[in-house]
């Protein structure tokens, strides 16, 4: 029953950190265009990052 | 649809078919301030749809140097372009980004503003799901070691962390419950967010109870799935709900803000519309709107009439003829009296049909509410029977309480809150990637119930483009003799003699165009004229039905032009696919008796209503109704937007006016009609699905409640059952994007459900 002690605090601390990467990935406009992402991995352009 | 080199076929197809792409105005208008000079314009590309198009159409705006940057959204179909609004101290004009899209051969339109809006609220319940999401996970985890036998302590340990991580998720992802059952219960009134926040609340509390006495059973598990299925049902249905519609600002910024009155001494003053009164006379020079209902006293011109009957051909007009208000003078300055004031004109009497038009509509009340309507009560009186009747038998209030409770969580619309809105959801997915917008969820409810399909003819039916169709009969020299006058035109039958002769010779002489008539060049040949048969010949022909443009050489005819409307591609087809589906058409047309009943004769439809006012269309579509029948209005023009909002559901092609487009629940993006019976189909499907999902949500409820009453219900049933049923509605519902595969073989993901798929792996 010991291990409860931490094994618990670590499941929460896991799912914490999948809910929080969700919203960050929310927020940051990842799921904005699911389809076109999938095109685009494939689009070797020319490796520079867009410029801004 | 296959996929795309560019340049392909259709692709030309596209371009030739040339449709009218968004003006300059009206890209300035709609495009957003970013502030430091630039500005950003979202257009709609119906046309993309796999990477070489994001490549080509990101590339070909990137080598304009007004860009700054663009991007496509393949998921929305829609490209983002943020430019410069100045370059090298000149004005940019927009309209070269959507000739740069146009030009490599894709279609593009505005997006009506006002379709993008409400993104805060669906931001906020796609966060609640995530958080509801994550607590019913880990609840669950603890709970299956409940239920897998953990004892005493180890039990209360358990539920206590529950309860700690289902007390605030209740209260950040159950709010909009909350809300809204507050909100309804302010006003008299019970909804679905009833029963729903008051299951939720009593389990929990109950559940309390239960951990700190140290009870065998805690409900905490089947409260926050409750919570999360149910937001994945609303933010799905808020996904479907209608935008709110400007219709009638669109339609005001139609109508001129002033106007210049001559006074007696032949003074000249600029007031304001409301200010004019009848008998004053007003000059409108050529490219103005005609402010106010009037006749002409001096000059001739064109009009573009297309906002009293659709027509795209401008009308030749001269002293004493009536014009009405909104109409665009073409090509001569025109001196009118006025005969109405602003408030009786016709712009104005528009837009009171539209207002008139805009309560019907309202009056619709949705599948889910009707339901929702019978359902809170049913399901308080079952809870609160099975309280008294358990209270009967065995007088123990604890128990009595648990079953309440457990009858409340079973009963609770779960899988009834997923039934419409997923089906909606992947319906409104199915019917985008086939190039159609769903504006409103309920439209397609509406669309399912149509028996009757009535047509606007030009622009709807019809490309609303003339075209030459005698070209072939017609001597090389002299087409391009008239390619020659033609250039010098803006008038559409000249642009049409252009465009079917590809290049135009310069003639030497003095050439000039007369308004209303046509256009005159003297040369060393004689005068020659491009214009109608009273014109070129000096003799009033015959009208036929068909528009004609004759060429003439010192008032000898040499050759005779005949033009006629495109028809809509698939226009013939999705006639008698709407035939097909037991509905019965009809073509609302305001343009002369004998041109429509030419292009009833070409599609096939029998009944049609020639010259109708933007009222009588108003009065067709009423008439209909009132004979118990659901009409369909598919329209393009501002004379088919009052009826379109009058017709018990609507669409519209994406390049009709701005108005028309606002005011149709649906619109096409591709050219072809048969986005219509596409549509109509799909809605129908959609609609049978909801209704299989109905009984199946029911079927479950019958099964269940019983279990509930008898108080065999543990939470470990509960968790099974409202699972089970929610997963099923939700296969159900997926059926359809299998049933519909007809039109677009690819089946690309819809946002929404890859974002819950994501969801559903958290925690």
């Amino acid at each position: 029953m010991n291990t409860l002690i931490y094994l618990i605090p670590i499941a929460l601390f896991l799912g914490a950190v999948g809910l929080v990467a969700f919203l960050w990935a929310l927020k940051s406009g990842q799921y904005e265009d699911l389809e076109g992402a999938s095109w685009r991995v494939l689009d070797d352009g020319d490796g520079k990052p867009e410029k801004k | 649809m296959s996929c795309c080199a560019p340049g392909s076929e259709t692709a030309l197809e596209v371009v030739r078919a040339g449709q009218g792409l968004p003006t300059s105005e009206e890209l300035w208008l709609m495009s957003r301030t970013l502030g430091g000079g630039l500005r950003q314009t979202d257009l709609s590309v119906p046309g993309v749809h796999c990477g070489a198009c994001i490549t080509t159409l990101e590339g070909a705006l990137k080598t304009l140097p007004q860009v700054e940057r663009a991007r496509v959204n393949l998921s929305s179909r829609r490209v983002s372009i943020v430019w410069k609004e100045e370059l090298d101290g000149a004005r940019t004009d927009p309209q070269e980004l959507a000739r740069a899209i146009r030009a490599r051969g894709y279609e593009t339109h505005l997006f009506a503003p006002g379709e993008e809006g409400g993104d805060q609220t669906l931001k906020q319940l796609v966060r609640a799901v995530a958080v509801a999401g994550f607590a019913s996970a880990n609840i669950m985890l603890l709970s299956v070691s409940v239920w897998s036998g953990a004892e005493a302590a180890t039990r209360d340990l358990f539920h206590w962390i529950s309860a700690l991580i289902a007390a605030p998720t209740l209260i950040y992802s159950g709010r909009f419950f909350y809300a809204s059952a507050w909100n309804a219960l302010k006003h008299g009134r019970t909804n679905m967010d009833v029963p729903i926040a008051l299951a939720i609340t009593l389990s929990f509390s109950i559940s309390l109870y239960e951990t700190i006495t140290h009870g065998t059973h805690a409900w905490f598990d089947g409260t926050v799935m409750l919570l999360f299925f149910l937001l994945i049902g609303r933010t799905l249905d808020h996904m479907m709900r209608g935008r709110a519609r400007s219709a009638i600002s669109s339609l005001a910024r139609l109508s001129p803000r002033g106007a210049m009155v001559l006074d007696a001494e032949g003074g000249r003053e600029y007031r304001p519309v409301d200010e004019i009164k009848p008998g004053e006379r007003l000059a409108i020079s050529a490219g103005e709107r005609i402010p106010v209902d009037g006749r002409i006293l001096l000059g001739a011109s064109d009009l573009d009439r297309s906002i009293v009957n659709g027509e795209s051909a401008p009308a030749p007009v001269k002293v004493g003829d009536a014009v009405e208000a909104g109409t665009l003078n073409l090509t001569g300055p025109l001196t009118i009296e006025a005969t109405a004031a602003a408030r009786d004109s016709l712009l104005a009497e528009i837009m009171g049909l539209m207002e008139a038009a805009e309560g019907g509509r309202a009056r619709y009340r949705r599948i889910a509410d009707r339901a929702a309507q019978y359902y809170s009560p049913a399901v308080h009186l079952l809870a609160l029977l099975s309280f008294i009747g358990w209270m009967f038998v065995d007088g123990d209030f604890h128990h009595a309480m648990l079953v309440a409770v457990a009858v409340l969580i079973i009963t609770c619309p779960c899988a009834l809150g997923l039934a419409v809105p997923v089906v909606q959801v992947i319906a409104a997915g199915r019917l985008f990637q086939n190039g159609v917008m769903v504006k409103d969820g309920s439209a397609m409810e509406r669309l399912a119930e149509i028996d009757t399909v009535l047509l606007d003819k030009t622009g709807t039916l019809t490309v609303g483009e003339p075209r030459l169709i005698n070209g072939a009969d017609i001597q090389p020299s002299a087409l391009l003799t008239a390619a020659g006058l033609a250039v010098h035109s803006r008038h559409p039958l000249a642009m049409a003699i252009h465009d079917a002769a590809k290049l135009a010779p310069v003639i030497a002489g003095d050439i000039r165009e007369i308004p209303g008539a046509g256009i005159e060049a003297q040369t060393e040949a004689g005068l020659y004229r491009l214009g109608s048969r009273a014109f070129a010949c000096g003799d009033a022909g015959e009208a036929s039905g068909q528009s004609e443009a004759i060429l003439s050489l010192d008032g000898r005819a040499l050759a005779c032009f005949r033009f006629e409307d495109r028809l809509r591609p698939f226009a013939r087809e999705s006639i008698d696919e709407l035939g097909r589906l037991g509905l019965s058409t009809g073509i609302l047309s305001g343009d002369r008796e004998p041109v429509v009943a030419g292009l009833a004769a070409r599609v096939g439809i029998e009944r049609f209503k020639a010259e109708l006012t933007p009222r009588g269309k108003v009065d067709e579509c009423a008439a209909a109704a009132e004979g118990g029948h659901r009409v369909l209005m598919v329209g393009d023009g501002i004379n088919d937007a009052p009826a379109l909002r009058a017709a018990h559901v609507s669409m519209a092609p994406a390049t009709a006016a701005d108005v028309g487009r606002q005011a149709a629940d649906f619109v096409f993006l591709h050219q072809g009609l048969n986005a219509v019976p596409m549509a109509i189909d799909t809605s129908r499907r959609a609609g049978q699905l909801i209704r299989q999902n109905f009984v199946l949500a029911i079927g479950y409820n019958v099964i269940a409640v019983p279990i509930a009453i008898l108080g065999y219900a543990t939470p470990l049933i509960a968790a099974v059952a409202m699972s089970t049923s929610s997963v099923i509605v939700v296969v159900n519902a997926l059926r359809l994007r299998a049933a519909t595969g007809n039109v677009a073989e690819a089946a690309p993901e819809r946002p929404a459900q890859a974002t819950l798929r994501a969801l559903g792996s958290t925690g």
